[in-house]
């Protein structure tokens, strides 16, 4: 009782918020949960579905392999599956200080090999299957990976050409960093996918996985610049200057001294950079990838589960919160102990 | 520099063989297409490209400038909200703020697609929250000084519309951007000294006076340049209306580079003018920034 008058009714304003909030909850909270759980039908029958007042899961049931694995060979689903538990774990393996350590890049560097072996197949009596034919929430996983993978060294050496003292790298980086910074992600994506051809001598073809995720490293690597160069800043002027007191050279002095203390302050900024890059990848639907959200897009196009948009991207921002969350609670982990 | 002549004589080699004239002569050209929904600017299918771009650009800015406005509103009361004294308001703000921002834009803009044209109902049963104004699965119409939206046939006519496209991308761009700008409005606050607000009271000025005398105003230096880059994020997230065809400017690139098959300079075109867009807001905070700095 005590606890509702100082936290609900301390004022004439509050208690007036607090009775508006809470008819507006029960306004919606209850219809909500007869719509999602008691007149839901969980059947994956469309005629059922449609006859009904409530949400339509049966969609879900019955097109959850499509959704997660896209237009894999179905009775191979289990490769898909497998690969994307590795990855989740390798990325849950990381996110432990304890592995900071320089055997992390082999653990790394197996897993992804086996991922490759698990998706591409073709050894080890395992059947071919080209890289058009992937798709799903592996697809979203494996651009995000390799788009920070590969946009980190790139990032690294921008965030430092821009605090160079040499006049044309400077430009070059700080021209590459906001012309990138400037424009939306589509048009990085639209100039990957019609142009990346324009620009390679007739006869050399590069598939349209690879333009994606070329793209989005490029992209990435302007993001991913700005955040380490704010941890190349926060570190104290004496480190510099002690670095240079003991005569190392450059690369030395960077790879010694400077980056492994950038790099951990900007630990919590660059998770941020992550959770957003791997929200952006879901935009290669625009140019025609079977991502987790075109899995979700196409499986509405089907006659009998059109019209149940609204279920379909609940699921979907279901799948994509439970990833984000999990990252953002953990870059979060890092502001508390501080 | 053996890279950049590499890349170019295959450029040229490749534009050769495919018989595409490069530079911007096809500007001038008829387009051909209908564009679905226009501001200010009248354009049908005998104009130039030119004119198709332009109708493109205005549309984009129509909806970043709305959105921005609805985004800086909604962000403000949010971001106030999640500091509240009040247990319910400030539980329901950070709710809001955590689901929003861990959801991407596009799922959001698919999902507010799907809930105007699968959940709401057909012209003919349209709910009308107000004498005049009709919501429905084709949009939402309101009366203007030029008329009153009346059922004709299969949809509404006269008065002004709000295609389900503009509606669902609006919603999308300000309720997404606005957990964004909750962040930075509460980290804005947080920073204003906690001896400010003990004055104020000291002084005897309520709470919500403390708010917008003391607070706001000490608040703004902090949360002024973060802000600018939500501005920023905004307006290059609205070329995923490409998506929900809503014909912005990117959509409308596209369209022009498939028919003509000019990528590269319809390229250029969407990357200078959005270079354009970024650098003139970025100009215009940072006057504005150094306008309500400490002097």
């Amino acid at each position: 009782m005590r606890w509702a008058r100082e936290n609900l009714f301390r004022s004439w304003p509050e208690t007036i918020a607090t009775l508006l909030l809470l008819s507006l909850l029960w306004k919606t909270i209850p219809p909500f949960i007869d719509w999602a759980f008691l007149d839901a039908v969980w059947k994956p029958d469309s005629k059922a579905c449609r006859a009904s007042e409530g949400a339509c899961w049966g969609f879900v049931v019955e097109k959850h392999r499509f959704i997660l694995f896209g237009t894999y060979p179905y009775e191979l689903h289990w490769r898909p599956a497998l690969a994307t538990l590795i990855l989740i774990g390798l990325w849950v393996f990381s996110a432990f200080r304890a592995f900071w350590k320089s055997w992390l890049v082999a653990v790394w560097a197996v897993g992804l090999a086996v991922i490759g072996i698990l998706m591409w197949g073709g050894v080890f009596g395992l059947r071919y299957v080209e890289n058009e034919r992937w798709g799903g929430l592996i697809l979203t996983l494996l651009l995000t990976t390799f788009g920070i993978a590969a946009a980190f060294p790139l990032g690294i050496l921008l965030a430092l050409g821009r605090r160079s003292d040499m006049p044309v790298i400077r430009a070059l980086s700080v021209g590459y960093i906001e012309l990138i910074r400037g424009v939306p992600l589509i048009s990085l994506l639209f100039m990957a996918s019609v142009m990346l051809p324009l620009f390679l001598p007739s006869g050399v073809t590069i598939d349209k996985l690879l333009r994606a995720q070329i793209a989005i490293i490029l992209f990435a690597a302007a993001y991913l610049a700005e955040v380490i160069r704010g941890g190349l800043q926060a570190i104290p002027k004496g480190q510099y200057d002690a670095a240079h007191a003991l005569a190392l050279p450059f690369w030395r002095r960077t790879y010694l001294i400077i980056l492994p203390q950038a790099l951990r302050i900007a630990v919590p900024a660059l998770v941020n950079n992550f959770i957003a890059l791997f929200k952006d990848t879901s935009l290669v639907l625009i140019i025609g990838l079977f991502d987790l959200l075109s899995t979700v897009k196409i499986s509405l196009n089907e006659p009998a589960w059109t019209g149940f948009g609204v279920e379909a991207y609940l699921i979907a921002s279901l799948i994509y919160f439970v990833f984000c969350a999990a990252m953002s609670s953990y870059s979060k982990s890092f502001e508390v102990r501080r | 520099m053996l890279v950049a002549w590499f890349l170019i004589s295959n450029t040229m080699a490749n534009l050769e063989e495919r018989r595409i004239a490069s530079g911007f002569g096809f500007l001038g050209r008829e387009s051909g297409f209908e564009i679905g929904e226009t501001v200010f600017m009248r354009y049908n299918a005998s104009d130039s490209y030119a004119r198709a771009l332009l109708v493109g650009l205005t549309n984009t800015l129509a909806v970043s400038i709305i959105g921005v406005v609805i985004a800086t509103l909604l962000g403000t009361f949010i971001g106030l909200f999640r500091l509240s004294r009040n247990f319910l308001l400030r539980n329901a703000a950070a709710a809001y703020v955590e689901f929003m921002r861990n959801v991407p834009l596009l799922v959001q803009l698919f999902f507010w697609y799907a809930v105007i044209t699968e959940g709401m109902p057909g012209p003919r049963e349209a709910l009308s929250p107000l004498p005049g104004i009709f919501i429905s699965n084709r949009g939402i119409f309101f009366p203007t000084f030029s008329g009153v939206p009346e059922l004709q046939g299969f949809n509404f006519a006269g008065g002004g519309a709000i295609s389900p496209e503009f509606a669902a991308l609006l919603i999308g761009l300000s309720t997404y951007t606005a957990a964004f700008i909750a962040e930075i409005v509460r980290a804005g606050v947080l920073a204003v000294h906690r001896g400010q607000t003990e004055a104020a009271q000291a002084l005897g000025l309520t709470r919500a006076q403390t708010t917008r005398l003391i607070v706001l105003p000490q608040a703004l230096r902090v949360i002024v340049p973060p802000l600018t880059s939500q501005y920023l994020n905004l307006t290059k997230n609205s070329s995923l209306a490409v998506a929900i065809g809503y014909p912005d400017l990117v959509s409308i690139a596209n369209t022009t580079m498939n028919q003509t098959g000019q990528a590269i300079e319809g390229i250029a075109i969407i990357m200078a003018v959005y270079l354009t867009i970024s650098l003139s807001i970025s100009a215009f905070m940072n006057w504005y920034n150094a306008r309500i700095a400490f002097r």
